[in-house]
């Protein structure tokens, strides 16, 4: 319970935030949390608790599995430090860039294919994959 | 006279069934706490008897758990029948998908495909645990990083050199 107890801010802020479907489990030296935030907001706060409690993230004992609600249609800004997002023709960087989405873009999600790659349209009506690290829902 | 003692044997008569009866009709608090005896093994059920009719209120983990309950409570003597407002409990949330998740070459991919941008840090592998990333980041890159392999629900394994610039 030694985990429960270290994470326990951030597991309370998760409830409070309502984040949907929270599941935790301990299970060698790592305690697994996963669930959906309601907001970008909500996910990055998350995250920063993470990060105040255990400095840099360095103990290796949170798998932190948080995803951000987004459902098709929803807006979607591009978060790259400052290049832009390609958009490619298969859920995979040996995917074939088919276009790309500058930094700060809105664009909209299609499909959330899996965790890492969202299927999204530009404005200008480019469509693909793209990966999701790099897009937040607003 | 004889009318006299006709009212005498009626009154008699009335009397023996008023001091009889309550010994035939079970008293419903004793029929309660049969039936909680019999639900001892059930927690979280209460029991409350009216003129025979047993109502069991609270909350059971499972639709099996009420159902048996009731068949509990309808084989105790004396219970007339009885009122199922047994609420079944929301089934708890599946355990976290990370548990299980296998490094797996599409797993492996993700890892390769977040980390493609960061020109500062080299996955040299993976290992049972997880990946291996070595070299400098900034404290968002290391966020990013963190984000990603949770996103992927891949640990950083703990031979990682992975510096945090100040």
């Amino acid at each position: 319970m030694a985990l429960q107890d270290k994470y326990a801010e951030l597991i309370s802020s998760a409830t409070t935030l309502g984040v949907a479907g929270l599941a935790t489990a301990e299970k060698g030296g790592v305690l697994h949390v996963s669930g959906t935030a309601k907001s970008t907001a909500d996910y990055d706060a998350l995250w920063a608790l993470y990060d105040k409690i255990d400095p840099g993230m360095t103990s290796n004992d949170l798998m932190m599995n948080i995803d951000i609600k987004a459902e098709t249609g929803a807006q979607l800004k591009v978060t790259t430090d400052a290049s832009n997002l390609n958009i490619r023709s298969t859920p995979s960087t040996e995917g074939e860039i088919v276009g790309k989405a500058a930094h700060d873009e809105v664009v909209t999600l299609v499909e959330k294919t899996d965790d890492s790659w969202w299927k999204i349209k530009t404005a200008d009506g480019e469509e693909g994959y793209a990966y999701a690290q790099y897009l937040s829902p607003i | 006279m004889k009318m006299v003692k006709n009212l005498f044997s009626a009154v008699m008569l009335t009397a023996t069934i008023a001091m009889v009866a309550p010994s035939c009709k079970p008293k419903d608090a004793d029929v309660q706490t049969k039936v909680a005896e019999a639900l001892k093994s059930t927690p979280g059920v209460t029991v409350s008897v009216t003129d025979g009719v047993a109502t069991l209120t609270g909350e059971v983990q499972d639709e099996a758990t009420k159902a048996a309950a009731e068949t509990a409570a309808k084989g105790i003597a004396d219970v007339k029948s009885v009122v199922n407002n047994l609420t079944v409990a929301a089934p708890p949330p599946p355990p976290p998908a990370s548990m299980t998740t296998l490094l797996d070459e599409a797993t492996q991919q993700k890892v390769k495909d977040g980390l493609k941008d960061m020109a500062s840090v080299t996955l040299a592998g993976f290992t049972e645990k997880g990946a291996i990333i070595n070299g400098e980041v900034t404290p968002a890159q290391n966020m990013k990083i963190k984000q990603m392999l949770a996103s992927a629900k891949v640990m950083l394994d703990a031979s990682s050199k992975l510096v945090i610039k100040k």
